[in-house]
């Protein structure tokens, strides 16, 4: 294994996330997927958009970056893909960068499929803004905009990009390291468009609210709630309604 | 500089094209091979045109789901090195403000049509208007540049647009070619001329992609894939790209380079055009398709013995303000005859000294030679 730090630039020297946020651990795992694959930093082009988790490639990496407009990181990647197919072009960004403000490109891009991997960063709530009801926010959430608890109904992503038409969706949790990167190695090799949901959690802004308020147990939640495709199989609908099911769903109903 | 002439892509002679076709035809000459876009009156001739055109010439043609899309895909496709357009009209040009924010500040080329039509909102999607110019300056939040170029006429939506891309590469701009719906759809005998002078994007492997000193100075532009390890962002950063959210004096700075490296070569941009201005005492301002019905009133009074002239602008921005602050002294007072309620005429006023007389009209159809003869006949009372 080469060294991880090629993919960083060496004038950065620390990241901006919060104590206790999950996007440092999806960072890890992409840099390793990326490096499993031998994909040279040199041939990628990493698209984000606004929010924590547009910052994980911007200014990290030390590969092409291109830092958008919040909600537009999918028309930018399309464009660079279209103009040069020779990149290998790989979208970062948050759930309500991607789903909400962008919820339109998204379903359009699924639609297309034109070779983008498109990693998903879900927070569940709107971090970097302050803590504001996301379009992921499960029902009942506190947040900044939601007091009294979150009266609507999430989105499920991955169902979501099912139905525009992707093909090649999955979801995990930064809690499962080691088919996250699996799954990460296929996508990545998949010249299609790939859909990849990675729950992180966000002690600072959700956690904080929704007594989960440190680092160990929002990540504690994120276990105890994530359960695999073969685990849900059966459950009854009351049994899975606070449960995030976990996999790769390609080709497959979620 | 890179510029380059290189032979039509249509074989030169003459054609008969609509002001759509005739763009569209510019554009591909100049180099562009990346278009997007999304529907909209009257403006689609343009775009379906490209729907055939360009994956003839191996580029790139997409729909988009919307105008915002669109003009995002542009900046992507322009990083990863491709010449790129779209065309639009009002409510899509509205729609694609933050991105072209985005362009300036990032010094992306691009090139925008802005087919003009009867606004405010969905206005007159069928007739005339020229209400989008103080859009085209201020439409993004924050102090920027861009320049907006006036055809009057099919054969300039070709050469305009040839001009746009020339522009936008050498200097790293957002450029509207804001033809309007009346010359958009005009059909008339136009010269496809050959060779056309291309200027190609300047390319300096390892130099700093952004805000370079001078501080009006513009930098060389990589593509993705060049093995730049290139940074773009949309927030403030250094001449390397890296973000400097907290340093005032980044940002000020940034702000500083990306308008005075427009306006302070607005001398080599802002062209105009003059007819009878020696010894004129009226002198009419005017610009796009107006304008072909101002030269039709001043000709006429001119067979009458009057000292009328005319200054056709064919940039509005950035604005041709020493052309204004520069006049023979015999004239007395300027008239604008305008489709708006005075946005250029507004801009004059701030230049000049003398009376400047506004002839509005927003009533969707262009405005006739008659209306301004008269009107120039009280004028001159």
């Amino acid at each position: 294994m080469r060294d991880l730090e090629a993919y960083l630039r060496p004038e950065v020297t620390s990241t901006p996330f919060c104590p206790g946020c999950g996007h440092g651990i999806l960072m890890n795992h992409l840099l390793r997927a990326l490096d499993a694959l031998d994909l040279p930093p040199e041939d990628l082009l990493f698209v984000s958009g606004i929010g924590c988790a547009a910052w994980i490639p911007s200014p990290h990496f030390n590969a092409d970056t291109l830092h958008t407009l919040h909600g537009r990181a999918l028309p930018f990647a399309t464009g660079a893909k279209l103009a040069n197919p020779a990149l290998k072009v790989i979208v970062v960004s948050g759930d309500g960068d991607l789903t909400s403000i962008g919820g339109n490109h998204l379903i359009h891009a699924a639609r297309r499929n034109i070779p983008l991997t498109v990693i998903c960063a879900n927070n569940l709530i709107y971090g970097m803004t302050g803590g504001q009801a996301a379009s992921t926010s499960p029902l009942g959430t506190k947040s900044a905009t939601s007091p009294q608890g979150n009266p609507y109904r999430p989105f499920d992503l991955c169902r979501l990009v099912q139905g525009a038409g992707a093909r090649h969706t999955a979801r995990f949790a930064v809690t499962q390291p080691l088919p996250l990167i699996d799954c990460l190695q296929r996508f990545l090799a998949l010249e299609a468009f790939t859909f990849l949901e990675v729950l992180s959690p966000c002690p600072t802004q959700f956690g904080r609210r929704n007594q989960y308020p440190t680092p160990p147990e929002m990540l504690g939640m994120l276990m105890e709630r994530c359960i695999t495709q073969e685990e849900a199989r059966g459950l009854s609908p009351e049994a899975l309604a606070d449960r995030f099911v976990t996999g790769d769903f390609s080709d497959g109903a979620c | 500089m890179p510029a380059t002439d290189i032979p039509s892509l249509l074989p030169p002679g003459s054609y008969y094209l609509s002001g759509n076709e005739a763009l569209a035809e510019g554009a591909l000459a100049a180099g562009c091979r990346y278009y997007a876009g999304y529907p909209i009156t009257p403006s689609s001739e343009l775009m379906e045109r490209m729907a055939v055109r360009l994956p003839e010439l191996g580029g790139v043609f997409i729909q988009m789901e919307d105008e915002i899309a669109s003009v995002c895909s542009l900046i992507g496709a322009a990083w990863a090195g491709a010449k790129a357009m779209t065309a639009t009209s009002g409510p899509g040009f509205s729609l694609m403000q933050e991105a072209i924010g985005y362009a300036a500040f990032t010094e992306t080329p691009l090139v925008i049509a802005d087919i003009q039509r009867a606004g405010p909102c969905t206005g007159q999607a069928t007739r005339v208007g020229s209400g989008d110019w103080m859009q085209a300056k201020w439409g993004s939040h924050g102090d920027y540049q861009v320049i907006a170029l006036a055809p009057w006429s099919v054969q300039e939506m070709y050469t305009m647009a040839v001009e746009a891309f020339n522009l936008a590469e050498r200097y790293r701009v957002p450029v509207f070619v804001m033809g309007e719906e009346a010359v958009a759809h005009l059909r008339e005998k136009m010269d496809i001329p050959s060779p056309t002078r291309v200027f190609e994007r300047l390319k300096v492997p390892g130099a700093a992609p952004f805000s370079p000193e001078p501080v009006d100075g513009v930098p060389p532009m990589p593509a993705f894939g060049d093995g730049e390890r290139l940074l773009v962002t949309g927030s403030t950063h250094d001449a390397a790209g890296i973000r400097r959210t907290d340093d005032p004096l980044t940002h000020a700075r940034l702000v500083a380079h990306i308008n005075h490296k427009i306006l302070d070569r607005r001398r080599d941009i802002a062209a105009t055009e003059a007819y009878f201005l020696e010894d004129a005492e009226l002198l009419v301002a005017a610009y796009g398709f107006t304008a072909r019905s101002a030269l039709f009133a001043v000709r006429q009074l001119r067979r009458e013995g009057l000292k009328v002239g005319l200054l056709r602008l064919k940039v509005v921005w950035p604005f041709p303000d020493f052309r204004f602050s520069d006049l023979p002294p015999a004239i007395k007072s300027i008239f604008v005859p305008e489709m708006n309620l005075g946005q250029v005429a507004g801009e004059i006023r701030r230049h000049v000294a003398c009376d400047v007389h506004g002839y509005q009209q927003t009533d969707g159809d262009v405005i006739p030679p008659g209306a301004i003869l008269a009107r120039l006949r009280e004028v001159l009372r």
